[in-house]
């Protein structure tokens, strides 16, 4: 169990520097929601469900009721953060934020 | 090339079946959460004003994601603000009745005289009691400002 509990938390430490390190690193507005949107969803699925089931360690009724509020917390983030990343990229792109492109005088 | 609000208000498709779909499915658990935050307030975190917010939130993202005149047939104006005012009503009434029977202001103790329980049972209750009524109020008028300031106090389209 604690083998299993030590691999999602590395995971979700894993997913959380990648999708930092491109929100800061990315060129525009788009990428860098592309970075963040999926990146941290993903880090924070797997930190949640590490939580949850190092919760369960010694099962209870209690420890089991906050497993089950911690994965509806996760589900909620998981249906939630890649809504709110489409939501924004479409406000962006009605806006007229342009994207990036590698050549500057291909740009309109 | 950046556009104006007008422009870009103007160019917003009427209907997002993503964001409907996903709103429609959160918005029911969002307000369980937020009764379950009131009726819990008075020992555990949380309470009247937080619970308030979580339901207003809920209707302010029906509007976000439906637009203004949908959240308006959910919650009618009408109904706003009578709930608005008997929220407010709850409130200080539980507290005035409490001065009148010769305790302090909203001290709960005092309504043993009403209904005959234990005295530390009606502060708990009482408490119970006064949230219910903070949280009809902040939630109505948390949704209330939100129409006024996205439809810049006309109440007809916003956002």
């Amino acid at each position: 169990m604690n083998w299993i509990v030590t691999f999602l938390l590395v995971g979700g430490v894993f997913f959380l520097a990648i999708g930092t390190i491109g929100l800061l690193r990315l060129p525009d507005f788009y990428s860098r929601l592309h970075a963040a949107g999926k990146c941290d969803t993903l880090g924070v699925t797997l930190l949640m469900t590490a939580i949850a089931l190092y919760n369960l360690h010694a099962p209870s009724f209690g420890s089991v009721l906050v497993s089950w509020k911690i994965f509806a917390i996760v589900f909620f983030i998981f249906m939630a953060s890649p809504t709110a990343t489409h939501a924004m990229t479409k406000a962006a792109m009605l806006v007229g934020v342009e994207p990036w492109q590698k050549k500057k005088g291909t740009r309109k | 090339m950046k556009i104006s609000m007008q422009e870009a208000r103007d160019r917003i498709p009427q209907r997002d079946i993503i964001l409907e779909t996903t709103v429609r499915l959160m918005v029911p658990f969002i307000q369980l959460y937020g009764l379950y935050v009131i009726v819990h307030g008075h020992y555990s975190p949380g309470g009247g004003f937080q619970g308030g917010v979580v339901l207003g939130a809920s209707v302010i993202l029906l509007a976000l994601a439906f637009g203004l005149p949908a959240s308006k047939e959910y919650l009618t104006e009408g109904t706003d603000i009578i709930m608005a005012n008997v929220g407010a009503l709850i409130f200080t009434g539980i507290a005035a009745l409490c001065a009148l029977l010769g305790g302090m202001f909203l001290d709960y103790s005092v309504l043993t005289k009403i209904l005959p329980i234990d005295p530390i049972s009606w502060r708990s209750h009482g408490i119970f009691l006064v949230e219910v009524g903070v949280g009809m109020g902040v939630m109505t008028i948390m949704v209330s400002i939100y129409w006024d300031m996205a439809s810049a106090g006309r109440l007809d389209e916003g956002l």
